[in-house]
This record gives structure tokens, C-alpha cells and sequence, in this order.
């Protein structure tokens, strides 16, 4: 029943995007993309952060896996882009379960930590070996439309139809696993991993497969923002992009897939809304150049003091529904004392 | 003065009258004078020209860079306070990038897409622009005069609408190196350069030049990391009497302070990118947190550089006369350095080509005119645009850095980017136009 609700929620967004896709201008068709791609992966974000508690500072990391991993493919194997996407998924997935094993034994800020790590260093990875990554430069990642759309098929709406649509199918896959008795198994063990595996749970296995699924997530994002932006590049993944999806889950709501297109919508449009405002009143460059910098900071406090629990939160209340089953930002961090050795033994059998 | 002398005189001023007609009208086509000012391209309209550009106004590289893009727009002003461009005036816009390729993707969309600007214009930076100008020659964007001398922006076959226009880095690196190679035969050379393409390219040119045997320490750095004493150690170590520095100026800076710090003196020779005496100063002077008047210059007395627009310094020139005149009417707020005259010489070669592309240009038109070669501007050499080759300025001369000015020690020469290819002294450089602004 839930299936059913969810795909046809996502049908009729469908059909508004593709209505809008006609109606809006080029850009802002190719800004549809870069939102869709933003949901992806702030989507896989806030199920890790919000559902199953375990912070990552490092989903930037996962989505240049994804970026590279369809980078070269494109350049060395040449598959359709469909496919190579899925692909790319596969490779991230992979990476993320690796990295989930080593992370499944760490908590709190000691997980965020590590992920941090994860976050610097694997933009490096690529300067290094700049013969397989093409250094600072990156790699091209060039697709053309497909030719039954015809010869006037503009590229942005392409762009626009082909990441709404991986990210409508995302959304659907997500809302029913959180819905499932893995969502739920998530939740009982960020509101209490103790009482959880108690329970009977496998804590360790649940919580590597939510950074499975994220760091998936995080790779097709990757994959579809360096097709977005026509390139792999070091640059763009970096600790600057990690943090800024958190901010969109927290903003959005954490645990909340609406609160990821909410939290996307802002990060995307709202900077880009900003430099035009400065620019048409007149300020001088260097001023216009730091206003969207300021009001973005103004627009994170002020959002996280109205709506402790995010936007989608604060739609919820306004509209008296019952408050969501959303964390609080901060409840990946609260267990910061490290759980003791018998709690531990037992969360790995 | 007698009769007959006058008459001779007003003769000769309506032959030269009668030929700057005929002239007027040769050069504007048979019909096009008298045709009214049309929409011809996307950004163009009767009133104006609309350019866009990325431009880092905050972040790392703003410091400097960022006052390239308002002197660019002062000279526009002034073209605008004068006539504009056969009547347009062009409206430049340039949004910050914070010199991060991601954002410059979406910027340089923005303009393109939405803006719908005519031309991206000096884009700043190679590994920000290297992320547009692919999506710039899909759709068929003029794409000039980025302001980065990486060689790959002479691509004709692959990148046919992107065009440089500063010296190359590989010209520049044999320049420095024809330099070295005369004065510094028996010297231990070695070379500090960033692990870029910027880098890569300045090391390729002075490996042109310098014999294999003389250098003995190649070392890099990584822009985002300050911490380059290692590498300074390494440079000491070696032995190098002479050190070639491809760094931008904030990383020359660190260079010096870390060999005062290591007690090492080498003849430091430095890029024209990292070299500006003004912003080096100030930059020696911030990082070592000196008050001392003067301590910024007094480390970089001395060094080796190179220069493609004329010397600062040399107020008799007319270009010079023409930068202070432009620069105190609409950018007086920032000091007059090398960014300033930078912006102010390539928005000039802007206005060359807009003139060239003529009164109602379509954005092939502003290609071709390139393609067809540009007259010398501010520019010591001159360009080596044509069809197949999409570099700009072709020379230098070399300089010496004097109480915080550069002083020119040798003629301007030209070469090209070839290993083999050598080296010739430029034709003299034709004076600046009277107006401040080239004929069309």
C-alpha cells in the first residue's frame, strides 16, 4: 500500500517536472538537474544521519567515486550512460560497505572524524595520480542527447529529465526502505543501539547497510553533478561539498526525504538568487561578491532557531500535523561516551 | 607663417580630411555605415553589448586577482564615455567564482544561459576555466581572452571559440631560460613551480633553454598546502645558485620568507604571474607581519622577472599615460599595479576586436576578426593570432625588480612555443592612439 502511495506521488511530480522542464528557461532547467542530483545525495545523507545516527562529514567523498567511476568509464568502456550511472552505483556501493566495516566500530564524533578524512584526502587521491585522473584538471564528462528526442532537443532539459527521473526513483526506493523493517530497525538503534541489539537487532550489520545505501546515493549524485557539470574535477568534491550536504539535510530536516529537496532547493537556488540580488542594487563586485556568503549564514541560524527540526519540520507544524519522527540535529553526537566492551562484543555477533 | 604656406596647410588638411573619409568608409563596408544598429547577436542590442566573465572576488586567489575585473570595466566606461562601440555600449558583468571550477560551471551557465551574454570575456584561472570551456564551444560562445596562460587554450581544433591572450607559459618559461642560459652559464640551476599545468608549462619552456647538466633540483608545490619548507630545504640543499620560481604571488612570497628563514640567497627569477612588485610587497610584509616601512621591498630587490605590458614605471610611455589617465578617472580606488594595468590591456583588446567584427557582429564575427589577426595594444609584442593559433601576446622583455618597481634590463623579444624555436627582438611598439581607443 505504501509502494503504491509513493509511486504515485512520484508520478505526479513527474509530471510537473516535465510541464515545468517546457516552461522554465534553459537555466533554469539546468538548475532542475542540479537540484535533482543535490537531492540524491542529500537524500542518502540524512537516511544515514537522521535514520540509522551516524554522522558523515565525507558523502563528498563518495559522490567523486561516483563522478571518476563514470568519468572513466565513459572515457574507457564507453557503455550507454544508463548504464555506466548504475555502474558507478555499484563501484560506490562497494566502496562505501569497505569503508561502513571500518566505521560500523566507531561512534559520534569519532565516526565524524573519520569521515572528515575520507572527505579530505580522496580529492588528493586524484592529484596524485594525475595520468588516471587528470589531476587538478579532472576529467571530461561529455554526453550528448539522445537522438530519438531529435536534433533540437535542448541539452539542459536532458540534463533536467534524466537526473528528476534517477531522483524520483531514489526517492521512492528510500521512502520504502524507511518504511520497512530496516527503516524502522534504523531507528530503534539510533534512539538507543544498546536496547536495540538487545532487541535481537544486529547493530553492526544494519549500520553498514546504511552507509551502503548512502554512500550508493552519494555516488549516482556524484555521477549525475559531473555529468551536470560536463567534468570530474578534484575541486568540486571537496570538504566544502561534504559539509555543505549535511547543511541541506540538517536545513531540510534530518531523516526527512521532502526536508532533502527542501534543504537541496536552498543550498542551490538561494546563493545563486543572492549574487543577482547584490549585483541589480548596485553594490560594488567585492560587496555583492560576500552578500550571498552573509545571508547564508543568517539563513542557517535563523532556520535552525524557528525550525530546531528543519524545514520540512516547520511545514509540518505549521499545517498541525504530528511532529515527524525526525532527529534533532545534533543525536548522532550525543553518544559521545564510548559503549563499553560488552555492549560492543555483542553489537558485532 | 606666409600666405602661400597656409594654403599648402589647408590643402593638406582637406586631402587628410578626404582620406580619413574614404578610409572611414572603406573600413566599415560599403553599406554598413549608414545601416542601422540591429539585435545580430544573442547579448547585443541596438543600445548595447553584454559580456559576462568569471572572476574570483573572494576565496584564495582573490587578493590582486580581483581587481582585474573592475579596471577592465573602467576602460568599458571610458569606451562608453567615448562613443562606445559604434554606439553600443558594453555592459560587462562578471560574477565571483570564488576561483572553485564547480561554482564557475554554474556561473558561467548562468550568464550563457540566462543572461544570454554575447561573449565570456577573461575568464580567470586554468583549472576553473578548464571546467566551461567545453559547454562554451558546444554552444558556440566566444570564448576570449582567458586570462591564464596555459597552453591549452590554443586548441583551434578542439576548443575552435576559446582564445588566450596573456603570454603563454611555455614562451614565458623559454624566455626566462634564454635569459638564464646567457647570464648564468656556469650556475647550478634550480626550478619551484606549481604542480600545475601553469607549472608544468613554465618548467617545459626553461627546459627548452637550459642545459640538463646546470639544473639540479626540480621542485613543486601544492597550492593549497603553505607549508613549503621542505622544499625550500631541498632547493638549499642542491646547491642552486639560481632559483626559477612558476608560482602566483602568495607562494613567491613564502619562497623568499623561507629562504631568509634558511639564511639561503640564491638569484631568485620569477614568473611575470608571481612577480608584480606591489602585491609582492604587501604580501611579505602581511606574512612576516612587519610594520617596518620598506621591508616588503627590501626582499624583493632584485629578483628577475619578465614583462609583457610596458614598465609602470615608465610614465613617458603613451600607453603608461594612457593607464594613469583611465585609471584616476574610474578605478582611482585601487592602487595602479599590474592587475590594474592587466584588466585595463586586455579589455582594450576586447575593444579592438568588438571594432574589428564590425557595426552589427554576429558571434562568428568576433571569432573571425581574431582569427584575422589583431593590431599591437598595450602589449610590448604582438599577438599570434591567426586561424590556427589561438595564443595571444608572443614576448617580453626582461626586468629587474628596483625599490619596488621593475626596471627593464634588455630588449623586448618574441618567440614561439615550439622546443626549438628561437628567439628575435620585437618591431618597436607603436605608440598609444590619442583617444584611448583603437580605430575601428
Amino acid at each position: 500500500m505504501t509502494l503504491v502511495k509513493h509511486v504515485g506521488a512520484a508520478l505526479a511530480v513527474a509530471l510537473i517536472l516535465v510541464v515545468l522542464s517546457y516552461t522554465l528557461g534553459q537555466y533554469r532547467q539546468y538548475q532542475m538537474a542540479e537540484v535533482a542530483a543535490w537531492v540524491i545525495a542529500v537524500a542518502g545523507l540524512t537516511i544515514l544521519v537522521g535514520l540509522s545516527g551516524q554522522l558523515s562529514v565525507g558523502n563528498g567523498a563518495f559522490m567523486a567515486v561516483g563522478a571518476f567511476s563514470t568519468a572513466l568509464l565513459l572515457i574507457h568502456v564507453g557503455w550507454p550512460i544508463e548504464l555506466i550511472f548504475v555502474a558507478s552505483v555499484v563501484i560506490t556501493a562497494v566502496a562505501g560497505a569497505i569503508f561502513g566495516v571500518a566505521a560500523a566500530r566507531l561512534r559520534g564524533p569519532y565516526l565524524a572524524g573519520a569521515t572528515l578524512m575520507l572527505a579530505v584526502a580522496v580529492p588528493f587521491v586524484a592529484v596524485a595520480w594525475p595520468g588516471v585522473f587528470g589531476g587538478d584538471q579532472g576529467l571530461d564528462v561529455l554526453v550528448a542527447v539522445p537522438g530519438f528526442l531529435g536534433p533540437l532537443f535542448p541539452l539542459t532539459r536532458w540534463l533536467a529529465w534524466l537526473t528528476c527521473a534517477f531522483a524520483l526513483v531514489v526517492l521512492v526506493l528510500l521512502a520504502n526502505l524507511a518504511h520497512s523493517k530496516v527503516g524502522r530497525s534504523w531507528r530503534a538503534l539510533r534512539d538507543d543501539d544498546v536496547a536495540a541489539s538487545l532487541a535481537g537487532l544486529n547493530v553492526a550489520r544494519l549500520r553498514v547497510l546504511a552507509f551502503v545505501v548512502s554512500s550508493a546515493c552519494a555516488g549516482l549524485g556524484g555521477a549525475l553533478l559531473a555529468t551536470w557539470a560536463a567534468s570530474a574535477n578534484p575541486d568540486d568534491f571537496s570538504l566544502t561539498l561534504s559539509i555543505g550536504l549535511l547543511t541541506a539535510a540538517v536545513l531540510g530536516g534530518l531523516g526527512s526525504l521532502p526536508g532533502a529537496i527542501w534543504g537541496s532547493l536552498v543550498l542551490v537556488l538561494v546563493p545563486s538568487y543572492l549574487t543577482n540580488l547584490g549585483a541589480s542594487h548596485g553594490l560594488s563586485s567585492g560587496a555583492s561578491a560576500s552578500v550571498p556568503i552573509a545571508v547564508y549564514g543568517v539563513v542557517l541560524i535563523l532556520v535552525m532557531l524557528l525550525f530546531p527540526t528543519g524545514i520540512q519540520g516547520g511545514i509540518r507544524r505549521f499545517l498541525g500535523l504530528a511532529a515527524p519522527a525526525a532527529a534533532s540535529p545534533f543525536s548522532a553526537l550525543r553518544r559521545q561516551e564510548p559503549p563499553s566492551k560488552r555492549h560492543q562484543e555483542k553489537g558485532m555477533t | 607663417m606666409n600666405r602661400s604656406h597656409r594654403v599648402k596647410v589647408a590643402t593638406v588638411a582637406a586631402l587628410a580630411a578626404t582620406a580619413m573619409v574614404v578610409a572611414a568608409c572603406g573600413s566599415s563596408g560599403s553599406s554598413s555605415k549608414s545601416s542601422a544598429l540591429t539585435a545580430s547577436a544573442p547579448g547585443i542590442t541596438a543600445k548595447q553589448i553584454l559580456i559576462g566573465s568569471h572572476q574570483p572576488l573572494t576565496g584564495i586567489a582573490a587578493p590582486g586577482y580581483d581587481e582585474i575585473a573592475p579596471a577592465s570595466n573602467a576602460y568599458f566606461q571610458y569606451v562608453n564615455a567615448h562613443g562606445g562601440i559604434y554606439g553600443r555600449k558594453i555592459v560587462y558583468k562578471y560574477l565571483n567564482d570564488q576561483y572553485n571550477p564547480s561554482i564557475t560551471t554554474t556561473v558561467v551557465h548562468q550568464l550563457v544561459l540566462q543572461d544570454n551574454v554575447y561573449a565570456i570575456f577573461n575568464g580567470l584561472g586554468t583549472p576553473t576555466h578548464l571546467a566551461v570551456a567545453p559547454f562554451l564551444n558546444s554552444e558556440k560562445v566566444p570564448d576570449v581572452f582567458v586570462a591564464s596562460g596555459c597552453e591549452c587554450w590554443n586548441a583551434t581544433s578542439s576548443l575552435p571559440w576559446t582564445t588566450g591572450w596573456q603570454l603563454d607559459y611555455i614562451r614565458e618559461g623559454k624566455l626566462l631560460g634564454h635569459y638564464i642560459e646567457q647570464h648564468f652559464k656556469t650556475d647550478k640551476i634550480a626550478f619551484f613551480a606549481q604542480d600545475d599545468e601553469f607549472g608544468g608549462d613554465g618548467v617545459k619552456g626553461l627546459e627548452d633553454e637550459i642545459p640538463a647538466r646546470q639544473i639540479v633540483a626540480k621542485e613543486t608545490y601544492d597550492p593549497s598546502n603553505v607549508k613549503i619548507a621542505p622544499q625550500v630545504a631541498a632547493l638549499k640543499a642542491s646547491g642552486a645558485q639560481v632559483v626559477v620560481s612558476f608560482s602566483v604571488p602568495a607562494f613567491t612570497a613564502l619562497l623568499k620568507l623561507n629562504m631568509v628563514g634558511l639564511k639561503y640567497n640564491p638569484q631568485l627569477v620569477v614568473s611575470d604571474v608571481g612577480s608584480d612588485p606591489i602585491t609582492l610587497a604587501g604580501l611579505l610584509a602581511s606574512f612576516a607581519k612587519s610594520k617596518v616601512a620598506g621591508f616588503g621591498n627590501s626582499l624583493t630587490q632584485g629578483i628577475i622577472t619578465d614583462g609583457y605590458l610596458p614598465s609602470l614605471g615608465d610614465t613617458s610611455n603613451s600607453w603608461i599615460k594612457l593607464l594613469n589617465k583611465i585609471h584616476s578617472q574610474y578605478d582611482a580606488k585601487t592602487p595602479l599595479d599590474g592587475n590594474v594595468a592587466y584588466g585595463i590591456a586586455v579589455a582594450f583588446t576586447f575593444v579592438q576586436a568588438m571594432f574589428k567584427a564590425g557595426r552589427n557582429p554576429t558571434r562568428q564575427d568576433l571569432l573571425n576578426a581574431i582569427n584575422a589577426g589583431l593590431p599591437q595594444g598595450f602589449s610590448v609584442a604582438p599577438y599570434a593570432y591567426s586561424a590556427s593559433n589561438h595564443n595571444g601576446i608572443t614576448g617580453a622583455f626582461m626586468a629587474k625588480i628596483e625599490n619596488g618597481a621593475l626596471s627593464p634590463i634588455g630588449p623586448v623579444l618574441v618567440t614561439d612555443d615550439t622546443p626549438t624555436g628561437g628567439f628575435s627582438t620585437a618591431p618597436a611598439q607603436p605608440a598609444a592612439p590619442a583617444s584611448g581607443i583603437p580605430s575601428p
